[in-house]
């Protein structure tokens, strides 16, 4: 593997650890090379697993099938809340059920089109690899996907692609997915294979002789800070979409523990790569918490339009079609309203900017459902989607099945993440990242329905394969958690805290956090250029001051204190937003959901630069004082080519 | 639009009694959903040095099963089919009085304010909500052809979020709409037949050992339920539970 770049400070490129050979060998050629772990020797092997979410609560209870001894940790009151619950429209599996040719290859092909060739091309073939045994094992634990009416599995097609792989349980099949990995941990913490701590936030990573050996947590509801000792931590804590402030992500989600990961040594890969989802409903006003997603998969049977003319005050009913643009239509004829989610935010956007939006501030689209209302009935779409047109209605007060919907895009999901090698290991040995947490997969864009995928697959699949290597070549160690390792991380901790508290500031915690979410929307949203860049980086240095400076958060370090909770997390946020910005400067190319402005093409499409930015960018902390420090990783593809990617 | 707010406010350890606290709130606009009205007021109290009302909630799109609240005695405040997270302050007259209590049952003790604890639902799915079935093993999904109808059903009953507002609306406290709701789910499918028997009568007596009341026939749990569960899944567990029980005394169950 060409993977003999050298850079600044002497930190080398860590090995990617892909087996060699044809792409479709590499994983059974991974499997049938690893060291084991025999069974009698699994329960003598503690791994803390950090997160319930689809990959936490896949990862955890596959683990403890096979007898390893396995802490959970979640920051919820329970697993089943984890966010992964909230995902709405599907999951992938190259089954080729519709005999419509799908394949492994074109699932595989398909995402790494849609990443916008930045993402590793082994995992992802493993990945569609993966995809279809995904579908079998949840079927066998209960999930009740879409069925036909002779008992065949239903599926519906997704933004990004030409077949219908999409696998759904009406516009809950996120739900459907989690409370399945829910039921077998709870199967495990039956037969007493896994414990579950919820309500425990993970504030740092233990790094013993280089290794990644236990983690030091915060009890949310007694305050009380505990050191825990593991043989191997995984990581499964979600994406840190959150810091905009305003995004589709569960309020709770947050950086914290694979921010600390990075601290301690971790590799940050492709910090800047956030996808803007297309489908949101418009922000109504200033107070508003979060944003509420409405599934991709409505752009199937819902067409997307502005009227023709600026200004235009006629009520949309009363629009006639000639008065009508169907822009995605217009500008992408081969895929339409399917085009991928990076493709239809920005053409909304500019339409938007050009004066053509509808709802408060222009800032909207329509859904329109008319067409399939009048083809196949209003109970057709009650079926596919009937929950999510409930949700439109409890948020704007306007019923869907009569007048469109009004959509605009959000923040929704971040495809950087900690670096992983082929075996989900960080750079730093012992310590896993799974799911959104890590980078991989996505590349620069994440497709419709593959995030579910992405979770299950490391979580019930890949990971119980490959840890089993490193805890193999480590053997077991009983580790005390009395080690000054942990306790002067204990004790950095309580004083942290202590710091935090006795601000008498005259702001709080979210206010802050508004302003910063702000900044990085602006300057590093759907569209970045370098002094927008370089600017935020000045205000984010600023607010980050005055925050240490002037916040307020009250209360006290013991017991259940949720502004504490929140002002540790966005002061991580702060140091996050600044390697964003600076990862987002680095890359002087448009790829994926990353647009810079200087670098598109006349039509307004992104331009990419294969030769300069073949690349993922492993950020690795530079110390107190020190710059981030760049490291590349290029990504060679051996069976596929480097293509334009074009949805016209 | 200004609201009037009385809350229960409860002291961090158990034994300390908690009461109501009085809050006006000027400038409330009627789009603010009801968790954001109280993330207004909890910015108000911290400025002030007073402390916030602790809440919990994480996805406000309805579907995680976070957010709880007895809003005016109703769990999930008014409307039909919502979470609180899904509440707006249109719902609300100008100068109302709205009274704010956390769930209350026996069996969710209280932690702090407005938030109680709601882990022996988990007990409970512990004791048998699940299928037993090892990763890697599952055959080919499209093998056990389910029909279209049941999937759907099968569905109505899985699509439980577990926030327990079946259970603070009952006068009996009795989580039979939750236990009720996975029997029905798993018991529907063929994947779930196996465990059948077993599955029924471990999940109602560990159910009965939290501390949950039984069922009081009321349907209060059916009107409170943001999923619109229907109290069809209790009488499925009831006959799954008689069922199981004389298969059990006639020795067929292990």
């Amino acid at each position: 593997m060409p993977n003999a770049d050298v850079d600044n400070k002497g930190i080398t490129l860590p090995d990617a650890r892909i087996p060699s050979g044809p792409l479709s060998g590499k994983w059974q050629k991974l499997k049938d090379n690893v060291a084991l772990v025999s069974p009698q020797n699994r329960p003598k092997f503690k791994v803390i697993v950090v997160g319930t979410g689809l990959a936490g609560s896949s990862a955890a209870s596959s683990l403890g099938e096979m007898g390893y001894n396995v802490e959970v940790f979640c920051i919820q009151d329970s697993p089943r809340r984890a966010h992964s619950v909230a995902a709405q429209g599907g999951i992938n599996a190259a089954k080729n059920y519709r005999n419509d040719c799908d394949s492994v290859y074109r699932l595989f092909y398909e995402t790494i089109k849609g990443g916008d060739f930045r993402a590793r091309e082994a995992n992802v073939y493993r990945l569609a690899e993966i995809s279809a045994k995904i579908i079998d094992h949840c079927v066998a634990l209960g999930v009740p996907f879409a069925r036909e009416y002779g008992g065949m599995l239903a599926n519906r097609s997704f933004g990004g692609v030409q077949v219908s792989r999409t696998f759904y349980a009406r516009g809950a099949t996120g739900q459907q997915l989690l409370l399945a990995a829910y039921s077998s941990l709870n199967r495990q913490v039956a037969l007493g294979t896994v414990s579950i701590h919820p309500r425990m936030e993970i504030l740092d990573i233990v790094i013993i002789d280089g290794h990644a050996k236990g983690v030091i947590a915060r009890d949310l509801v007694s305050g009380r800070i505990t050191a825990h000792s593991a043989d191997a931590v995984v990581l499964a804590t979600g994406g840190y979409g959150n810091i905009y402030y305003l995004s589709t992500n569960g309020r709770g989600s947050n950086a914290t523990a694979i921010w600390r990961a990075y601290k301690r040594g971790a590799a940050f890969a492709n910090p800047c790569f956030t996808q803007i989802h297309p489908t949101c409903i418009p922000i109504s006003g200033d107070y508003q918490s979060k944003l509420t997603l409405m599934s991709e998969s409505l752009r199937n049977d819902g067409r997307i339009w502005v009227p023709a003319r600026k200004g235009e005050q006629r009520s949309p009913s009363n629009i006639p079609e000639s008065d009508r643009d169907y822009f995605l239509e217009r500008l992408y004829p081969a895929y339409g309203n399917l085009v991928p989610r990076d493709i239809a935010s920005r053409a909304i956007k500019r339409i938007c900017d050009e004066g053509y939006g509808v709802g408060p501030g222009g800032l909207g689209v329509y859904l329109d459902f008319s067409d399939t209302i009048r083809k196949k009935g209003v109970d057709y779409l009650k079926e596919r989607y009937g929950n999510l047109f409930d949700i439109y209605k409890e948020i704007t007060g306007e019923n869907a099945y009569v007048s469109p919907m009004r959509i605009y895009p959000a923040v929704h999901y971040v495809m950087g993440g900690l670096w992983v090698d082929y075996h989900l290991m960080s750079t730093i040995p012992g310590l896993f990242v799974i799911g959104e947490a890590n980078f991989s997969d996505h590349g620069a864009n994440r497709l419709g329905a593959s995030a579910l995928m992405q979770g299950l697959a490391d979580g019930f699949f890949i990971l119980p394969n490959t840890i089993c290597d490193y805890l193999a070549k480590v053997g077991p160690r009983k580790i005390s958690t009395e080690r000054t390792e942990f306790s002067s991380l204990e004790r950095e901790l309580i004083e942290k805290n202590k710091r935090l508290l006795e601000n008498k500031g005259k702001k709080t915690v979210s206010q802050f956090h508004k302003e910063l979410g702000k900044i990085l929307w602006d300057h590093c949203g759907m569209m970045r250029n370098g002094p927008g860049l370089k600017e935020a980086f000045t205000q984010i240095l600023e607010l980050k001051e005055r925050f240490m400076k002037e916040v307020m958060v009250g209360g006290e370090p013991e017991g259940l204190n949720q502004s504490l909770e929140y002002a540790l997390r966005v002061a991580d946020y702060f140091e996050l937003a600044e390697l964003m910005c600076r990862d987002a400067l680095n890359r002087e190319e448009s790829c994926g959901c990353h647009f810079r402005e200087e670098y598109q093409t006349p039509e307004g499409e992104g331009m990419r630069n294969d030769k300069d930015y073949g690349y993922v960018a492993l950020w690795f902390h530079g110390g107190k004082e020190g710059n981030p420090i760049l490291v590349k990783e290029p990504l060679v593809y051996e069976e596929i080519q480097f293509s334009t990617r074009s949805y016209k | 639009m200004k609201v009037r707010l009385k809350i229960w406010r409860q002291p961090f350890q158990n034994n300390k009694e908690g009461g109501f606290a009085f809050y006006t709130l000027e400038e409330v606009n009627p789009n603010m959903s009801f968790l954001e009205m109280l993330d207004q007021l909890n910015n108000t109290l911290i400025l002030k040095g007073d402390e916030p009302i602790a809440f919990d909630s994480d996805c406000r799109e309805g579907i995680c099963g976070s957010c709880s609240l007895m809003i005016n005695g109703k769990p999930h405040g008014p409307g039909y089919g919502i979470t609180t997270c899904q509440l707006y302050m249109r719902r609300f007259k100008d100068n109302e009085e709205i009274i704010v209590e956390p769930f209350r049952s026996r069996a969710f003790p209280v932690i702090k304010d407005l938030i109680v604890d709601r882990s022996a639902f988990d007990r409970i799915m512990q004791a048998g909500g699940y299928i037993s079935v090892s990763t890697g093993q599952a055959p080919e999904a499209n093998t056990i052809p389910i029909p279209h109808h049941v999937a759907e059903k099968a569905f109505d009953a899985a699509h439980c979020i577990g926030c327990g507002a079946c259970v603070a609306v009952c006068k009996n406290g009795s989580a039979s709409l939750f236990v009720g709701a996975k029997i029905t789910h798993l018991s529907l499918l063929p994947q779930g037949q196996a465990e059948r028997r077993r599955r029924i009568l471990q999940m109602v007596e560990q159910a009965d050992k939290e501390g949950f009341g039984a069922c009081s026939f009321t349907r209060a749990c059916e009107a409170v339920c943001p999923k619109s569960i229907s109290v069809e899944v209790i009488s499925k567990m009831h006959r799954e539970y008689l069922i199981s029980t004389l298969i059990k005394r006639l020795g067929w169950i292990y």
